[in-house]
């Protein structure tokens, strides 16, 4: 399992547009490089990224060799209901790891 | 008064010992405009509601922060709906497509990406009515002191 | 497109300031860095060092070795226990009659207390254990240097410091004496305080440690880089914390 590091708000209004942070460790091997015997590093990216909300997706990337290793990103959405947000990352060999918070939403609406 | 013509500011820059690049209005590499047709399916790309926001001068090319914020609202039957990143002088011209629903409530992305070189970006943003839009911004790229050997 | 017209203002700004370090102007690599690098350094859920502070957690609270102990089981909480350690590093070892590094005070304890086989120089989990444990004295003034016994390895790092070596025939104080805040390149030539090790280095892409970046340095000047772990590199590492006393610790820092 690769080390993550997630920022979602523990708390939310209703309503309110909230960031989310996602840092994974990856080498985001680009296939482009030749190590030291002159022959090719194989790629090795994660070349998707996605965002559930209480199971339905809300935001996806794809990825190409040119995000950075380590790959960082930020996005929004929107605090509906209180639940549980997955972020999951897919690997080129198929592996896909997934990484939970939960999120509770006020009552109140926000202004 | 004369216009000085190209010839001339060339002469110039010769005779002040100051190495001129003319560079003629680059066209875009092919390989980028194949990668933004494939992304359109050929449709017309405006250019605004999109802002790039990337540094001008960069540090280091292994890691350049970059944001996009699109200026269109996010209901369910109006939003933005996929922001892509394409580079020109990277070995592959596309960067990342990030899918968005009305539920991410802002249209702002923020990633880090590799520049092999100085070169241009473009964002281009697809709006849910099939619209396309966009913005671009050349990034000068520095190289380290003392890079591992 | 957004222009961030005041980083490239600075960036001029660079290019014509120059003066030599004094001991009241002491600066920290991170302000010779742009906004962008240092904003990637000052969040912690932004900053990829953090990925290899939360591994180093992880490590100290494993039990390894044929003593099957873990850093946790003599030292507690990091957080307390650790807490000013790393602004004392390099120290002095009496075992050795020599200063040691906080890496080396890491794979000392790991043969003697747990009894397990030595990590490589550079592997991702030391430099995981001394991120973490150099990350506990975030915030902190460095001190080392304070023992009186590490006085004549302290001289002999100045020499390292000043002595010109290389192909180009530099020393490390031409530039980072005489010619901090000038650009080489494209670079801001900072005035070498280790204060964020091991950082994340962007043109490293990984973690690394001060040695690693010191071989760069080297490599740089065409001379031959000490190895890693060699007396050299601790005697240059304890006179360069020694140097940036008073500044505080950044780990895990994020340079270009």
């Amino acid at each position: 399992m690769a080390r993550t590091l997630i920022n979602v708000p523990a708390t939310a209004k209703r309503g309110e547009v909230v960031e989310i942070k996602a840092l994974i460790s990856h080498p985001m091997e680009t296939g482009f490089r030749t190590g030291s015997d002159g022959a090719l590093i194989p790629r090795d990216i994660i070349h998707r990224f996605a965002c559930t909300y209480n199971g339905e997706e809300v935001f996806s990337a794809d990825l190409f060799p040119a995000i950075t290793a380590n790959p960082f990103i930020t996005f929004t959405t929107v605090a509906e209901e209180s639940g549980e947000i997955a972020l999951s990352w897919t690997d080129d060999q198929g592996n896909t790891q997934t990484e939970t918070a939960k999120i509770t939403v006020g009552q109140d609406p926000v202004e | 008064m004369t216009t000085a013509t190209r010839r001339d500011i060339l002469r110039a820059g010769a005779a002040l010992g100051v190495l001129l690049m003319v560079r003629p209005a680059r066209a875009t590499p092919v390989e980028m405009r194949v990668a933004i047709e494939a992304f359109t399916k050929g449709a017309p790309v405006s250019s605004g509601k999109v802002d790039l926001v990337l540094p001008p001068l960069v540090e280091n090319g292994n890691s350049v922060p970059v944001t996009v914020n699109v200026a269109h609202w996010m209901r369910p039957d109006d939003h933005v709906k996929a922001v892509a990143l394409f580079n020109e002088k990277n070995p592959q011209p596309n960067v990342a497509i990030f899918h968005l629903s009305h539920r991410a409530g802002r249209a702002t992305v923020s990633t880090r990406i590799r520049l092999g070189d100085s070169q241009k970006i473009v964002a281009i943003a697809q709006l849910s009515d099939g619209t396309f839009w966009s913005d671009e911004a050349e990034v000068i790229v520095t190289l380290p002191a003392c890079a591992e050997s | 497109m957004t222009v961030r017209r005041s980083s490239l203002a600075a960036a001029v700004i660079l290019l014509a300031g120059t003066a030599l370090a004094s001991d009241t102007d002491r600066r920290s690599g991170f302000d010779f860095m742009g906004p962008q690098t240092q904003a990637m350094q000052a969040d912690d859920t932004a900053n990829p060092g953090m990925l290899s502070v939360l591994d180093g957690e992880d490590l100290w609270n494993t039990p390894a070795g044929a003593a099957n102990r873990s850093c946790a089981d003599c030292h507690g909480d990091a957080a307390t226990s650790m807490r000013g350690v790393a602004t004392r590093y390099p120290s002095y070892d009496e075992k050795a009659k020599a200063p040691i590094t906080l890496d080396q005070r890491i794979l000392q304890c790991r043969a003697d207390r747990q009894e397990a086989p030595p990590l490589a120089w550079e592997s991702p989990d030391l430099l995981a254990l001394s991120a973490y444990v150099a990350h506990q004295s975030r915030g902190l003034p460095v001190e080392t240097g304070a023992d009186p016994q590490l006085t004549p390895f302290i001289d002999q790092g100045r020499e390292l410091f000043t002595q010109r070596q290389g192909q180009l025939d530099f020393s490390c104080a031409d530039c980072h004496d005489a010619n901090w805040g000038k650009r080489l390149g494209g670079a801001v030539i900072p005035q070498a305080h280790p204060t964020g090790y091991p950082i994340y280095r962007l043109e490293w892409q990984a973690m690394g440690s001060l040695q690693r970046r010191l071989r760069n340095c080297m490599a740089g000047v065409r001379a031959e880089p000490y190895g890693f772990g060699s007396p050299e590199h601790t005697e240059l590492e304890l006179f360069l914390m020694t140097r940036a006393r008073g500044l505080p610790l950044e780990t895990p820092g994020v340079r270009p």
